[in-house]
């Protein structure tokens, strides 16, 4: 043993590191019997581990990772065991990505697990790295509901086992309901297309022209009856969707909502085109449902409690409705007798609503991105 | 006329986020082109090192049991984390080792390395039982004293230190024994006659570049502690000019620069340093100083490497962090739990000083009262700390 090492060793009040050891970051969300994962790994461990720099150039190229994408993928799941109950949970083909950490880019794994029954206790062996790197740490992340664990694998505590709380029924349809509001008020096009059809309902048409509501009993009344017409709609076509009695490519039901928005736009200006806008509200109400049929499958739906997502996240929606009705209603309402209201609000408003959904409708049924997004 | 500002504002609203940007910190991408460098490895596979290290495995693999191999490869991949500043090479020495340290007797080569490793995990009370382990095998192994020593010096223990300097005076060359003993005379109120010793060390025909350098930065700490700035500055340059890059080293005349309040000489020293945290943390102490902008985005960068190595579970860089907090944060109270929790594994002068100057800013004494009593009992000579405690003393009175 040369003292030369020993001597240059000693000196080690600081930190010289300019990198951090050995790490990969490992995130699990449970839900029901899947779990959505996402696996950080250093390129460089990786390197050291499969090989990835194939010209030895010392630079590793997204070439030469994407080259290896099987490689990585059988290496990563050779070490990493994920067990529901006594049964093995099984990895579908990942998905390739880039991120860069604060010591350099790490080879992103996008994953969905499938376990054979409902996760209750999830046990998780980790054994990457630990026969090259004495001192790699497996950082994991579990997401079960609201609840956030986390833990260290190493080579000393490779294994760890997780016993899930059980999500309350009540907790879950708050979540749900949570979800459909949040829907509702963030769906541009939703809002849109109700707004588009509530402007006229504190005005009258008579004579060819825009007079009022004579009263605001009778302006509520029409609001009720194209809420309520809307409402039963989208209802019947989510409920539908959602239970896997009809199914509809998304691409011509987002575009047919971007259509149902111009056409309400429209029809503010051309008063003619639809006179019962009720009747409006149902037609295309049906579509809307479709849409939010496809976020709730988005969302996840445990086969367990089906009918209770459903429900709530359908409550949800209705409640997000009814608070932009309440905001709605009185302000136009004290506006309705305003030259503003009759032809800025309604006429250009609705207008602009219709340009708007144009753009949607041509994105949608085209496929483009128009607006920046 | 609220309408119009209504649903203009919903359209508004729409747009806006519509057309809000995507990038989002942490959100993995999909590179463009193959030819995209993504990672360039510190080491290419045509390296000398490399290649070394390459065909020690190839050794190893074709004679998995001979664990004189094994020794040699882990000893040049500690070499190599050293040279680098890269841990991950530590962990793949101590990887090499997992055979023979899974035995029931390990052999002490392997016990040893192991303890190297330990001791820079600043597992010192592992890296010690290891160091014993060797020593009962191989009472004559001078690299086994003299980490020894120097692990005591670290934690403070400087009679334990000393003990372990002097069987090196029979086992290793006598500047070595001499360096050993004269470090920790220099902090123990002999910084004079040590001062001298090792000036005359550095005379002695036969020392290696390495060892020089050891003597120089030990001589120019020595002087900084004893506010001698011009003979400091002279054994810093020494050091400088032997031509070894040393993290150390830079760290060290780092501070002693940031102490002479000559922050742009420091700006210059390490602007291209940004790799390493201790160095980073150095310039943007600095930056800070200067009122440089580029203080803004180091400081970032640095708490999300603390961030990072805080979730990994280690605690290697308490002391900088604990400085970092102090002195760029500006949080004392995090930064005074944070250099007490310092204090437990190292008591080196600087880890002194953090937890004074941390206390002093929390307004903590019972904190101030640990370090006035450990720099009695050990008579340490430091005149940055004697500043501190007076200014304590004057904030009592």
């Amino acid at each position: 043993m040369r003292l030369i090492l020993a001597i240059a060793m000693l000196l080690l009040g600081v930190p010289a590191w300019a990198h951090k050891p050995s790490d990969s970051l490992l995130s699990l969300t449970v839900q029901h019997d899947r779990i959505e994962g996402r696996w950080d790994i250093a390129l460089r461990d990786l390197d050291d581990a499969i090989g990835l720099d194939a010209d030895g150039d010392g630079a590793i190229t997204w070439g030469e990772i994407r080259s290896t994408h099987d490689n990585i993928t059988a290496y990563a799941f050779s070490r990493l065991t994920i067990t529901s109950g006594e049964m093995r949970c099984t990895a579908q083909a990942p998905r390739h990505m880039i991120d860069n950490h604060t010591d350099g880019a790490y080879a992103v794994l996008l994953f969905t697990m499938t376990c054979p029954t409902a996760i209750k206790a999830l046990r998780a062996d980790y054994r990457l790295l630990f026969d090259l790197d004495a001192q790699h740490k497996g950082l994991l992340r579990l997401t079960h509901g609201q609840d956030t664990t986390t833990a260290i694998f190493s080579q000393e505590s490779p294994t760890h086992l997780f016993t899930l709380g059980e999500i309350s029924m009540w907790r879950q349809a708050q979540q749900y309901t949570h979800e459909g509001v949040w829907h509702i008020w963030l769906g541009y096009d939703h809002v849109l297309f109700l707004l588009a059809l509530l402007l006229p309902a504190v005005l009258r048409r008579t004579e060819g022209r825009w007079n009022p509501a004579p009263d605001f009993w009778s302006a509520f009344l029409e609001v009720l009856a194209i809420v309520t017409a809307f409402t039963i709609a989208h209802s019947i076509t989510l409920g539908l969707a959602t239970l896997g009695l009809i199914a509809l490519p998304s691409r011509l039901v987002e575009s047919a909502i971007a259509a149902s928005v111009v056409f309400a736009g429209i029809s503010n200006v051309y008063p003619g085109l639809a006179q019962r806008r009720q009747l409006v509200a149902f037609l295309f109400g049906l579509i809307h449902g479709f849409g939010f049929a496809s976020v709730l499958s988005d969302l996840g739906l445990p086969r367990g409690s089906l009918v209770l997502s459903l429900v709530s996240f359908n409550v949800g929606v209705e409640a997000g409705q009814l608070a932009i009705v309440a905001m709605f209603l009185p302000l136009a309402y004290g506006l309705r007798k305003s030259w503003a209201y009759q032809r800025l609000v309604l006429v250009s408003g609705s207008l602009g609503i219709a340009a708007l959904a144009s753009t949607w409708l041509i994105e949608r049924a085209f496929d483009l991105k128009l607006i920046p997004l | 006329m609220i309408g119009i500002p209504t649903l203009g504002r919903l359209v508004a609203t729409g747009w806006l986020v519509l057309s809000a940007p995507s990038v989002t910190f942490g959100e993995p991408f999909l590179p463009q082109l193959d030819g995209q460098v993504l990672e360039r490895l510190p080491v290419k596979a045509t390296d000398p090192v490399a290649r070394e290290l390459k065909s020690l495995r190839a050794s190893l693999l074709h004679d998995p049991q001979n664990v004189n191999v094994a020794v040699s490869l882990a000893t040049k991949l500690i070499e190599q984390s050293r040279s680098e500043g890269d841990p991950r090479f530590l962990g793949q020495a101590q990887a090499v080792l997992v055979p023979w340290l899974n035995q029931g007797t390990p052999p002490s080569s392997a016990i040893l390395l192991r303890a190297m490793i330990r001791q820079h995990a600043h597992e010192f009370d592992l890296a010690l039982a290891d160091l014993d382990a060797v020593l009962n095998l191989q009472p004559a192994n001078a690299q086994a004293w003299l980490t020894r020593a120097s692990i005591y010096q670290v934690q403070g223990q400087y009679e334990d230190a000393r003990r372990a300097c002097q069987p090196l005076l029979r086992l290793a060359g006598r500047h070595v024994a001499l360096t050993c003993l004269g470090d920790i005379a220099g902090l123990t109120g002999q910084a004079t006659i040590s001062r001298q010793m090792l000036t005359a060390s550095l005379e002695r025909a036969g020392i290696s570049t390495r060892e020089r350098l050891w003597i120089l930065i030990i001589l120019a700490e020595m002087a900084a502690r004893t506010g001698d700035a011009k003979a400091a500055e002279k054994h810093f340059l020494d050091a400088q000019s032997l031509g070894v890059k040393d993290h150390y080293l830079l760290s060290a005349y780092a501070d002693f620069l940031l102490d002479q309040g000559r922050a742009q000489a420091v700006v210059t020293l390490l602007q291209h340093e940004t790799r390493a945290d201790g160095l980073l943390l150095r310039l943007t102490l600095a930056e800070q100083a200067l009122h440089l902008p580029a203080s803004n985005g180091h400081i970032a960068e640095l708490t999300a490497r603390f961030a990072a190595s805080r979730e990994r579970g280690t605690r290697v860089h308490v002391r900088e962090e604990a400085r970092f907090t102090l002195a760029l944060l500006h949080d004392p109270q995090t930064a005074l739990t944070l250099a007490q929790a310092n204090w437990e594994i190292q008591k080196e002068p600087w880890d002194a000083r953090l937890l004074l100057e941390t206390a002093l800013a929390a307004e903590s004494h019972p904190a101030v009262m640990l370090v006035i009593t450990w720099l009695h009992t050990n008579h340490v000579e430091d005149m940055r700390l004697q500043q501190l405690l007076a200014q304590f003393q004057e904030g009592k009175s």
